[in-house]
């Protein structure tokens, strides 16, 4: 019987396959790396295309993960961007290496990231723009923000590909006391909050 | 600067005054001296130009003069701060004998627009007293009877000795030599005796020669040309074998090596690396070559490779650690790697910065040549994205009830603040010229929570941010 894949819960109960390329979308994306990257717990390379006007806030990243571990590194297009993130992932020197595409990205790039990412036993995140992905990826989130009366974090996120399990849909808050996404229960049967809605 | 005609002097500050360090010919016909002080040379006379002097530059030449003076002997040391001497023992009569040297090196250095002093003797010290107080050379043996005639200070002597022993009368070396040593150390101590001997070569003298500059490069010519990116490699590695071995001994490690093969047809091409951390271990420096030597294009092949590192920095032999070395050297490698592909000054890491301004509340720095550092803080939420300020219609003081921003119709839903920063007003900031800003964190109903900045000296509302 083959060995189970190492995995992680990004959610309580909601495994993510280690060491496989995972991709993220939506404009809730960037918290979805972030705890992902809270999660794993180790160095970070980030790469992005330089000429690229929203940078990353590291004072906002802290409030997730350590960006002491955190590289940045900077293209000029995207065959360097690709190029970059085989690398990183084959030189098995962080835990996480988040790629911002800005383009399409082809069957054959998706399945060299994910072999790079089995070779050099690192898990690799893209953060695509909507529709963009490739079939190579192992799952697909779509993270949107979701307004919420008494968080400030909430968010929605669906599972919109994934090969090894079945879709679904979680709506999450950031707990920034234990570092950890939680999963809030759907609304209706919420407790504390049936008064709330009236 | 342009050669003078007139008076022309160098100045040094020392001792709180301004003192004339070096001067040309006319200033001496005028009376000056050199140890003047700057105020009375200028007294005496009024059309005196002078500079400030460089005694580091000046240091600096005449190591250059030292490397040049190589050509006459291999035994080249530095005399003093102005001096050069040379240890020409079996090496004159490649020039035809002690004369034409001498003449040789005159005429080289005057066309080079120098002025050379220069004395030729048996011992360093009569050599010395020559250049400075006569010319020419002492024939071998001759030495006693050629510096007989000079005055005192050529024995090199304190300046209170030289005062000392010409008020008593002894002007010339020979007076001294006349008279009996016993007396002179009961007087003046023995180190006259010991300058006198050196003179005379009954105490040995040494020239010590400059050391050569460590160099960290390796050379390596073929008798048949190669073409194949394998054999290039093996060339590599056994140059880089030497250079390594020389930084080892130096206890130094390379920051940026350059390798550079020469083809047949004598065109070169050239394969850079600059390294993430100074390193000196050949195992792991030469697959961060591969890439770079695939690319060459070798044409008819290759007959010579030269590895020189380019830069060189100190590394400490350190004491090893099991814990954090094998994977810090791997994200090292890493960042070499892709340093080599999209260049090395862009791959960062983030810094904290101590300012309330939002995007210089961290800074970036070359992750190649820094080290995380310092701790991060947070007094309130910010954004984890920040981008150029992005202006919306909106009036008032507080934020508006709907908006549009980024083609997108969103109304506010519950709004956080004000917050107020101030421009820091010590920097110039052109982005900061608008005065004030109060910002909110505004989260809309559609979901995105943005962090919205109003101007209030000169009304108007950006968007600069998103929160998570």
């Amino acid at each position: 019987m083959p060995k189970p894949a190492p995995h992680i819960d990004i959610l309580p109960d909601v495994p993510l396959r280690l060491n496989r390329c995972h991709e993220a979308c939506g404009p809730g994306a960037d918290a979805f790396a972030f705890t992902l990257a809270a999660r794993l717990n180790g160095p970070v390379m980030w790469i992005s295309e330089s000429w690229t006007p929203a940078q990353l806030n590291p004072v906002g990243y802290s409030q997730y993960a350590d960006p002491a571990q955190l590289l940045m590194a900077r293209t000029k297009d995207q065959t360097d961007t690709l190029a970059v993130a085989e690398e990183a992932l084959r030189a098995h020197a962080v835990r996480l290496v988040v790629t911002e595409l800005t383009q399409p990205i082809s069957l054959l790039a998706g399945r060299r990231l994910q072999l790079a990412a089995e070779t050099g036993q690192t898990t690799a995140l893209c953060l695509i723009p909507q529709g963009m992905g490739s079939n190579a990826a192992d799952t697909r989130w779509r993270c949107t923000p979701v307004f919420h009366q008494a968080d400030s974090t909430q968010a929605r996120w669906e599972i919109i590909k994934n090969k090894a399990g079945t879709l679904s849909a979680w709506d999450v808050r950031w707990d920034e006391k234990t570092r950890h996404m939680l999963v809030v229960p759907p609304a209706g049967n919420r407790p504390g909050l049936a008064d709330a809605s009236g | 600067m342009r050669p003078v005609d007139g008076p022309f002097a160098l100045t040094l500050h020392e001792a709180n005054t301004d003192r004339i360090y070096c001067l040309n010919d006319p200033a001496e016909g005028q009376g000056l001296s050199q140890g003047m002080g700057l105020a009375d040379a200028r007294a005496f006379c009024p059309d005196l130009q002078s500079r400030p002097a460089d005694p580091a530059a000046d240091a600096r030449f005449l190591r250059i003069l030292a490397r040049w003076a190589k050509r006459y002997c291999p035994w080249v040391g530095l005399d003093g701060r102005d001096g050069l001497a040379l240890d020409i023992t079996g090496a004159a009569h490649l020039y035809g004998g002690e004369a034409a040297l001498l003449e040789d090196l005159h005429a080289r250095l005057t066309r080079a627009g120098l002025q050379v002093r220069s004395g030729l003797a048996d011992t360093k010290g009569a050599a010395w007293a020559i250049a400075h107080y006569a010319r020419g050379v002492a024939p071998p043996g001759q030495t006693r009877n050629h510096i007989a005639k000079l005055p005192v200070p050529a024995l090199r002597l304190p300046e209170d000795t030289v005062t000392a022993l010409q008020r008593l009368g002894l002007r010339t070396v020979d007076d001294i030599l006349t008279l009996p040593r016993a007396t002179l150390t009961r007087r003046f101590g023995t180190d006259l005796l010991m300058r006198l001997d050196q003179a005379l070569g009954d105490q040995p003298e040494e020239v010590s020669p400059l050391p050569d500059p460590p160099s960290f490069a390796a050379q390596m010519s073929l008798p048949e040309p190669i073409g194949l990116a394998a054999d290039v490699m093996a060339g590599t590695e056994r140059l880089l074998a030497q250079v390594c071995t020389r930084l080892t001994q130096q206890e130094a490690g390379a920051r940026a090596l350059l390798l550079t093969l020469r083809r047949v047809d004598q065109a070169s091409q050239q394969v850079e690396l600059r390294l993430a951390r100074p390193l000196r271990d050949a195992a792991r420096i030469l697959p961060l070559f591969e890439r770079g030597v695939s690319a060459v294009d070798a044409g008819f092949g290759i007959d010579q490779l030269r590895l020189e590192a380019t830069q060189v920095e100190r590394l400490p032999a350190r004491q090893l650690s099991p814990l954090h070395a094998a994977h810090q050297d791997k994200l090292h490698d890493l960042i070499t790697r892709i340093g080599s592909r999209i260049g090395l000054d862009n791959v960062h890491r983030y810094l904290p910065a101590d300012s309330h301004i939002p995007e210089r509340s961290y800074t970036t720095a070359v992750a190649a040549y820094s080290d995380p550092s310092g701790a991060w803080v947070t007094l309130r939420p910010r954004p984890i994205r920040l981008f150029p300020p992005e202006p919306i219609a909106a009036t008032g003081h507080r934020p508006p009830r709907h908006f549009r921003w980024r083609r997108m119709s969103l109304s506010t839903a519950r709004i956080t603040g004000p917050e107020r920063i101030a421009p820091e007003w010590w920097l110039q900031d052109d982005s900061w010229r608008s005065g004030l800003r109060d910002y909110w964190q505004v989260d809309t109903r559609q979901g995105r929570r943005l962090w919205m900045y109003h101007t209030p000296q000169t009304p108007g509302w950006y968007v600069q941010g998103e929160f998570a």
